[in-house]
């Protein structure tokens, strides 16, 4: 058995709320997000750093939730999925990859969606090869790729037309 | 700090390598010391003909680089690692202080004059990459010592190199790669520096490759003589990635691609590579 740990205190906005939580200093990023925060939307499809489905924003740049400890968030700003939608309304990126078929049983969507969002925060009209590169490190075992690349370009277009 | 907590405490810096060992229990440290908020640690900066890489640069951040892009080995490397997710977060010094023999920033910056610059409690020191990676995940460091900054001199003037790597997918680590960097005046090659990644205990310099490339005028004969001896130096293992003689023949297929893009780049063309998946 380990010994109890010590809890260590921790600030961290998430989707735009401030959170002050006590947390031992192992917990990982995406357990807080599951388990204490119940953002359960940031899934763990691998647990190994390969699959991309615990992908969240921090600080506006796509992590591995389940390749971080939650301690190391202190003073960031994280987005997970539940904070892509606004006063009601879906985000672009969660139309176009609804309105594409640009997923199958949905479990990698998440994480490919704030993938999304990092690439148009930076590159809104990416072509194939960039589309390809952003996403790399999101596994999509249904294989469903080519909807997923029509679903970015979709939200692209609607995200410059708005 | 790291001297009271004694030698099972580790640091832990972009943590891809070292988050991921934990979990599969391969790595059980007593203490973990965290780097990533000791501010100034992570910058590039050029001076004197040599670039400076603090040691908490993110491979995105020399990704994205103007500076860096300056020489072209190094956005091949950076580019390429993994996927964008690990390259927000893993780090230069973090690599090169695992010493992973499929890490990549090793093996291309072997092919540079680059220099580490540790840091301990008694001073700092500063030693080449060869001499600071012994072995397998095996450096020079001390338990109570630190990465500070990695430090390379600009290639010379005909200066031209790139780095290859076969992967099976983006978030693995390469079955080979091969970086080059050579300097060439007019169709000459002055000088060559090669270096093998995944197929030894650590990056491997193929010196008999490196030879038959020095002083030559680069044919299709010098380019088979460099890769028979890369094919030679290379020292892999079968594994799930492949046998050893396949990865002994990918090696060298690489060597010899990489080769061809140096000499493009030292004649000043843009060459954008990115790393051949399966």
């Amino acid at each position: 058995m380990p010994e109890a740990v010590e809890k260590v205190t921790l600030q961290l906005t998430v989707n735009g709320k401030l959170h002050s939580l006590s947390v031992e200093p192992r917990v990982l990023l995406v357990e807080l997000l599951r388990e204490i925060l119940d953002l359960t939307g940031t899934h763990v499809g691998c647990d190994t750093t390969y699959c991309g489905a615990c992908t969240v924003l921090m600080n506006g740049a796509a992590v591995k939730s389940c390749t971080m400890f939650a301690v190391q968030a202190e003073g960031a700003e994280v987005l997970t999925v539940e904070g892509l939608e606004k006063d009601g309304e879906l985000h672009p990126i969660q139309k176009a990859f609804g309105d594409s078929y640009g997923l199958q049983c949905g479990y990698c969507t998440p994480g490919l969606m704030i993938s999304t969002l990092q690439l148009l925060s930076k590159n809104r009209k990416p072509n194939e090869k960039e589309m390809r590169k952003a996403i790399a490190g999101n596994t999509c075992r249904c294989t469903g790729y080519q909807n997923i690349f029509k679903a970015i370009q979709l939200a692209a277009k609607n995200m410059n037309g708005a | 700090m790291l001297s009271q907590l004694g030698d099972e405490a580790k640091v832990l810096a972009g943590g891809q390598s070292l988050i991921p060992l934990m979990k599969l229990r391969f790595a059980n440290p007593s203490h973990l010391v965290d780097l990533n908020f000791i501010s100034g640690t992570s910058y590039i900066k050029e001076e004197n003909n040599a670039l400076r890489f603090g040691a908490l640069t993110r491979h995105a951040e020399i990704e994205a680089s103007p500076i860096a892009a300056k020489i072209p080995i190094l956005h091949d490397c950076a580019a390429g690692i993994a996927d964008v997710q690990v390259r927000n977060r893993g780090t230069i010094g973090g690599s090169l202080a695992e010493a992973d023999p499929s890490g990549d920033w090793a093996t291309v910056l072997i092919t540079l004059p680059t220099e580490v610059r540790c840091l301990g409690r008694t001073g700092e020191r500063s030693l080449p990459l060869s001499d600071f990676i012994k072995d397998a995940y095996t450096t020079t460091l001390a338990h109570d010592e630190l990465v500070r900054e990695v430090v390379l001199k600009v290639p010379p003037k005909g200066g031209g190199g790139a780095y290859l790597a076969f992967k099976r997918s983006a978030p693995v680590y390469p079955t080979a790669s091969a970086a080059v960097q050579l300097t060439m005046e007019g169709d000459i090659c002055k000088d060559a520096a090669i270096a093998l990644g995944c197929v030894g205990l650590t990056a491997i310099r193929p010196k008999e490759a490196e030879a038959a490339l020095r002083g030559q005028r680069i044919t299709d004969k010098t380019k088979s003589a460099a890769m028979e001896a890369a094919r030679i130096a290379a020292d892999p293992q079968t594994d799930m990635r492949g046998s050893a003689d396949y990865k002994r023949t990918l090696a060298a297929a690489l060597v010899k691609r990489a080769i061809d893009i140096a000499i493009r780049r030292a004649a000043g063309q843009q060459v954008e590579v990115s790393h051949i998946y399966a």
